[in-house]
């Protein structure tokens, strides 16, 4: 789960100094009780919804000791899942990588026919339930759909088997990169490139040497944002995956058995994981954000 | 380098941008191409750079008599400065200028040792070595707009196109950057083409004048010509206030000498400079008029007066010394003649 992070460049201080609060003209400047009074409801909201779920975790995953825990995440089924997650999400996220620049780029620098369709057939997944999504596939690929015949005639399995578990979490996760990006992109305009072009650059350096630099907190950001409900999809992937163990199960499926089980400990070991995953993420981008704004 | 553009045509859409206009740049000069915004000024110049390409089967772009039409703008050896400078903005200023160079395929870049050096002697030029290290965000207008004239000429351009260069500066850094650029160009001796939708910067620095109007041009020429010898009404209003007055009223005002003929029921055009005031009770030929307001604050003296005969408004600029030798006062009666008018025909409409 990724708390809510505002974007990176918004988060970004303008150069010179931030004024201190006490430079702050007064009319700007609320008093005391209603400072301590919103800052404290804020705070409590976010320990309320954000940390006490994250230590109930944390705590449900060790309360059968550290030896129960290792158990958990390193039976074979437990591992199958954590495998087959970090492969959907390394096809997933370089495909949309991919796919959410090339769109970002064709709608925000270039005038074509279609281009309001494109923009919301991006926002389609956001719009549609994953169950539905997860349910395309089967009708258009599955035993009884479509396509059902055809791939089974030439033996290609895509329901209930990997192919369909990273094309339903490819569809789901297609709006992050572009979303974040397309803004971005259209505020920036695209005097730049014409000016790379200007100079003798070519398209390839055009887009490595400004296009990208230019973009890469939001890239970064969606690319964050991306993994994260790669990684957490349930439904559309639990639509297709079938869920046959070691073989189809992703890490929040494999959770979901183990917690029907009435393996609370275990189930929650794993679910930890992708708690430390999600933390892990957001520090790096803390990091990588925070020299940033040192060096720039 | 010379610059020659023949019947180019182009529409965004239904919108016609430029509709047939002709251009011709003789090497080394500084052009303006003058006109209101949505004019064709910028796409016309943006077509020159390769930036947007004229309607198929329109016209050509020749530079120093090649047709360069089908050429992209990276091969046209064109410097281009953007309105809004561009500067990329991740880029120190001396990457920003050194871009162009670095680009080069392999063969043809320079060594970074080279690319360094004329870097440097670029940003000297424009007098910013010192800023070399900076980011764009952390210059003035000026300061960018500099930078984005260096970053242009490394690639040593054949021709310069200026894009609104001094649009975005505030009215003081203008001025002065408008003389530098004159001076700079002076020295440089590139072929430049700048648009501008200001007449005093155009008059003020061009060696040539190009004014345009809803997809043509008007007229081109020396500051001076346009400005002497408008070729239309448009001309006329575009490059300085105007009285626009109704021809039968001005029969017994004109001088002999000055001005054209007017045809029937067509306008007269003169500036509010170009009209004499005398007392009125002196008698003798010219309009009579009632002074209205009087507005002295300035190197010159404009008065709105009221045309007795006809009521319409005159707007006149005499000096503060004839203001003071007149010793006018609101509501006084004066008479007017016109030292220098212009008709045109009525076909001419604006």
């Amino acid at each position: 789960m990724a708390p809510a992070v505002p974007a990176p460049h918004a988060t970004r201080p303008p150069f010179g100094a931030r004024p201190a609060r006490s430079e702050l003209p007064r009319a700007t400047r609320d008093p005391a009780w209603a400072r301590w009074a919103l800052t404290g409801a804020a705070l409590a909201f976010l320990a309320f919804f954000l940390v006490l779920p994250l230590v109930v975790v944390f705590a449900q995953a060790f309360s059968k000791g550290g030896a129960y825990f290792l158990a958990a995440i390193r039976e074979p089924d437990a591992l199958a899942a954590i495998r087959l997650t970090l492969l959907t999400v390394a096809i997933v996220v370089p495909a949309n990588v991919v796919f959410g620049i090339a769109a970002a780029w064709a709608i925000a620098k270039f005038r074509f026919p279609g281009k309001s369709l494109l923009t919301t057939l991006i926002d389609l997944p956001f719009a549609v339930s994953p169950v539905i999504s997860g349910l395309v596939y089967v009708l258009v690929f599955g035993a009884q759909g479509w396509l059902g015949p055809w791939l089974i005639a030439h033996n290609i399995r895509i329901i209930f088997a990997v192919p369909g578990i990273v094309l339903a979490t490819a569809f789901v996760t297609f709006p992050f990169v572009a979303r974040e990006l397309i803004p971005l992109m259209q505020a920036q305009g695209t005097d730049e490139e014409y000016s790379a072009v200007t100079l003798g650059a070519n398209g390839w350096q055009t887009f490595w040497r400004v296009t990208l630099p230019n973009i890469r907190w939001g890239l970064f950001y969606g690319v964050i944002l991306c993994n994260a409900r790669a990684m957490g999809e349930f439904g559309a992937v639990s639509v297709v995956s079938g869920h046959i163990r070691g073989e189809t199960n992703t890490m929040p499926l494999h959770v979901e058995i183990l917690y029907n089980e009435y393996n609370i400990a275990g189930a929650f070991a794993v679910a930890s994981l992708l708690a430390l995953l999600a933390i892990a993420t957001l520090v790096i981008k803390s990091i990588v954000e925070w020299r940033q704004t040192r060096t720039a | 380098m010379s610059i020659e553009a023949h019947s180019i045509r182009k529409k965004f859409g239904t919108y016609t941008a430029l509709d047939g206009v002709d251009l011709n740049v003789p090497q080394g000069k500084l052009v303006a191409l003058l006109g209101p915004s949505g004019s064709g000024k910028t796409t016309l110049l943006r077509i020159i750079a390769g930036l947007e390409f004229p309607d198929l089967g329109s016209g050509r772009v020749l530079f120093h008599g090649d047709d360069v039409t089908d050429l992209p703008a990276g091969r046209r050896k064109v410097g281009f400065v953007f309105q809004h400078y561009a500067l990329f903005r991740h880029m120190s200023v001396f990457e920003n200028v050194a871009f162009g160079l670095r680009v080069r395929r392999r063969r043809d870049r320079p060594s970074s040792a080279a690319i360094a050096e004329r870097a440097h002697r670029l940003l000297e030029l424009v007098q910013l070595d010192g800023l070399a290290g900076r980011f764009p965000s952390q210059l003035s207008g000026g300061e960018r707009q500099r930078v984005a004239l260096a970053r242009a000429l490394a690639v040593e351009p054949k021709v310069l196109l200026l894009d609104e260069p001094f649009g975005a500066l505030d009215a003081r850094v203008r001025k002065d950057l408008r003389r530098w650029l004159r001076r700079f160009h002076d020295e440089i001796q590139l072929t430049t083409i700048f648009v501008t939708h200001d007449q005093e910067e155009a008059l003020e620095i061009a060696d040539e004048v190009v004014i345009m109007n809803k997809a043509h041009v008007e007229q081109v020429g020396t500051p001076q010509q346009v400005y002497d010898k408008p070729a239309s009404p448009f001309v006329y209003q575009f490059l300085g206030n105007v009285n626009v007055l109704r021809a039968p009223t001005l029969a017994g005002a004109r001088r002999r000498s000055g001005g054209g003929e007017a045809s029937p029921d067509g306008q007269i055009y003169v500036r509010p400079h170009d009209i004499e005031l005398t007392p009125h009770d002196a008698g003798g030929s010219g309009l009579s008029a009632i002074v209205r307001h009087i507005h002295a604050a300035g190197p010159h003296a404009r008065l709105l007066l009221e045309q007795v005969q006809t009521r319409e408004h005159v707007e006149v600029e005499i000096s503060r010394s004839e203001l003071a030798a007149l010793s006018l006062q609101a509501n006084d009666l004066v008479r007017m003649r016109l030292r220098q008018t212009h008709s045109f025909d009525e076909d001419y409409a604006i």
